[in-house]
């Protein structure tokens, strides 16, 4: 196995954990990642060494999963939990009422360009400037959707109606 | 009455643990007059907790084949570079097995390739198993090796691979083509797992030398060794498969 191709497998892990929590569904999840590093080794030459392989490689990750969701946006985006997932054992933290199975859903129902940001800082814990180079987007939109999508999280987690009201930005 | 000196960006910052330090006192200031928005911000930690543990899981699943690069496309791209490295593998293993029990003549006669496929089987087999990967998980190992000793016929010994980042998740017992078979399985922090295959060594072949062969994408280090034939399979390349099969070898003959 080359440098390269070692390099970028050290990110597979965290790329496949963000993939899962994005698209939901395992197979479409390394279907996305699968896709990616296709991608990524086609792509090496132009990744400049030095910088942020992750960065990289996640933004090549919202590419695609930009184009495949522009493509199949006729098709559901998410698919229910799957069985391991439900047994997932639950942390004690978790007593407070915030439900595992509640968040994963929750998730779901967010716009999808507010779930990469709350994953992207929450769960990958990138920085918000790095955040916004990923998606190609200034840092206020990053803070404007990561505001938007933590509140209607929140908002569903506390069993508000989820308002029927488009998001327009 | 406080001044709105606080955006909701620095409060987001403060959730996350990114707001710089110098801003603090500030913020912590804003949260304890401002209950609703200290309640607000507790929740949003409470969803980045509860996205860890409904997601690092996800982490330490093993890595699944169709992820990992096909070697095919560079070496047939360079068959020069192939042939070196077939030769540098012969040479390899060679000095191993010289290095280990003197030079032997090794033919890889067809009791081992029975032992590498019926290896690399159970390894395709059990290594994706989410619930069941063992039968008896190391937390009993003394149990384990007396269990499988006994069914084997002879002492079992289990090698710790703990210095190569591989932890012994336990084994169990397997039908071998001679009779009863062993399995060890071993995993590292990413999730990627190990197997080490024991079948008692029936046909009494005197062979000792450390060989490599690959199968359905899986590399397996295998030997000979007193009562027992071994092979240890795992998706890894071969220098860090063959480091640790050095280390299963030192630690099955201290």
């Amino acid at each position: 196995m080359s440098e390269i191709d070692r390099l970028i497998e050290e990110h597979i892990p965290r790329l496949r954990r963000y993939a899962r929590a994005l698209v939901g569904d395992r197979v479409c999840a390394d279907d996305l990642v699968q896709d990616t590093l296709e991608r990524a080794w086609n792509k090496f030459h132009l990744w400049r060494r030095g910088s942020d392989l992750r960065a990289w490689l996640f933004s090549i990750m919202h590419n695609v999963h930009v184009n495949g969701v522009r493509k199949n946006s006729a098709a559901p985006p998410l698919l229910p939990l799957e069985d391991d997932a439900l047994q997932m054992p639950v942390r004690a933290t978790q007593e407070d009422g915030l439900q595992l199975r509640d968040v994963h859903a929750a998730l779901a129902c967010l716009p999808q360009e507010q779930r990469e940001v709350l994953l992207l800082v929450g769960l990958e814990e990138m920085r918000y400037e790095e955040v916004a180079k990923v998606l190609e987007v200034p840092v206020g939109t990053v803070m404007s959707r990561l505001s938007r999508g933590r509140e209607r999280l929140r908002q569903i987690m506390a069993g508000a109606a989820v308002p029927a009201l488009r998001v327009v930005k | 009455m406080s001044e709105p000196m606080l955006n909701e960006s620095e409060l987001h910052a403060y959730a996350d643990g990114q707001l710089v330090e110098r801003r603090r006192a500030e913020v912590e200031a804003w949260l304890v007059a401002n209950p609703a928005d200290s309640e607000r911000m507790e929740a949003y930690r409470r969803q980045n907790e509860a996205l860890h543990a409904l997601f690092d899981p996800v982490l330490d699943e093993p890595i699944p084949q169709r992820l990992r690069r096909p070697e095919r496309q560079p070496w047939s791209m360079m068959p020069v570079l192939r042939h070196a490295a077939v030769l540098a593998w012969i040479a390899v293993g060679g000095t191993l097995g010289w290095f280990l029990h003197g030079a032997q003549e090794a033919r890889p006669g067809t009791s081992n390739m029975a032992l590498v496929r019926q290896a690399t089987i159970a390894h395709v087999v059990y290594t994706p198993e989410v619930r069941h990967p063992v039968e008896v998980g190391a937390d009993q190992e003394a149990h384990l090796a007396a269990w499988l000793s006994k069914r084997l016929g002879a002492t079992v010994k289990v090698p710790h691979l703990g210095e190569t980042g591989y932890e012994l998740v336990g084994g169990r017992l397997l039908p071998g083509a001679t009779g009863p078979a062993a399995q060890f399985m071993y995993q590292n922090g990413r999730g990627q797992r190990l197997t080490l295959y024991v079948r008692t060594n029936a046909g009494g072949s005197p062979e000792t030398a450390f060989r490599y062969a690959r199968e359905n994408n899986v590399g397996v280090f295998y030997w000979i060794d007193g009562p027992f034939g071994y092979a240890l399979s795992g998706d890894l390349d071969k220098p860090e498969l063959l480091r640790v099969a050095q280390l299963a070898y030192r630690q099955l003959n201290p």
